[in-house]
């Protein structure tokens, strides 16, 4: 008796839709209707089997009017440092250069070089050190962060960063093999990013 | 990001994955802490487990390793 019971409780949220643009993105389906419709056509007696596609969770939607603010989610291994946030714009510091995300921008996928992040809300600008990561903006103004290292920018010791940097710079100068090269090159590059962070 | 097809970076080139790389840049990061802050980050990234190979459905002697980010 309460077998259909799931599918009729679903059916009015189907319909009830508030009114939307047309230009609207919808949210992706909870179900694959071809699908669902072979099967009825097959055993209309028998509730169609869920699909993985019901046990996720759908993209959500995408407005075409721009949201105002741009929500953040930046986490690390081992905590999240802003979870949900609503900001204004995130700076981030992309192998391809220092990265403007306000809110509305193209989704896109960025692999992040070590460099600053820094978080603009109203006059208040945070800034962290990320050491390597990435960044994934989503089409709704959903951006989310993920270092695998991020320190605010008052935490770093300019001491160590410069003795960092020459015995690294000593080291590319004296490696042999690629890897050490490469490694040589990474410390480089890393003392080099937390200096200009520290000056910056 | 890399051109379609283009250069790998330096690292991926030298034969190194990218978890490898970024493990070795947070290390370097975590290096250049303050000091409360870098004792806190080297002790939370520590880690310490026994290891021990099974032979003829019996565990050999363990080889406990404990090692923080030097290895």
């Amino acid at each position: 008796m309460f077998r259909r019971a799931t599918t009729l409780l679903r059916r009015p949220l189907m319909g009830a839709t508030s009114r939307r643009f047309s230009t609207d993105l919808p949210a992706a389906p909870v179900e694959d209707s071809t699908f669902v419709e072979a099967w009825k056509k097959v055993s209309p007696n028998v509730d169609p089997p869920k699909t993985p596609l019901a046990y996720m969770k759908p993209r959500p939607a995408t407005p075409t009017s721009l949201p105002s603010k741009l929500t953040v989610n930046f986490v690390l291994p081992y905590a999240s440092e802003l979870s949900a946030k609503e900001v204004d714009m995130v700076i981030v510091p992309a192998t391809t250069g220092q990265m403007g995300v306000l809110p509305g921008h193209v989704a896109t996928i960025a692999e992040l070089k070590p460099g600053v992040l820094s978080v603009h809300e109203g006059n208040d600008v945070t800034k962290y050190f990320i050491s390597s990561g990435f960044v994934f903006i989503h089409a709704n103004s959903v951006a989310d962060i993920i270092a695998v290292e991020a320190v605010p920018v008052d935490r770093i010791d300019a001491n160590l960063v410069q003795k960092g940097l020459q015995e690294f710079t000593q080291k590319l100068n004296s490696a042999t093999t690629d890897l050490e090269k490469a490694e040589a090159q990474i410390g480089v590059d890393v003392h080099s990013a937390l200096n200009s962070a520290l000056t910056g | 990001m890399a051109s379609a097809g283009g250069a790998a970076p330096f690292w991926r080139a030298a034969g190194m994955t990218y978890i490898t790389y970024s493990n070795i840049c947070a290390n370097l990061v975590r290096n250049c802490l303050k000091e409360p802050f870098k004792a806190e980050a080297i002790s939370r990234e520590k880690v310490h487990f026994s290891l021990s190979k099974w032979v003829d459905g019996k565990p050999e002697k363990p080889t406990v390793r404990s090692e923080g980010a030097d290895h």
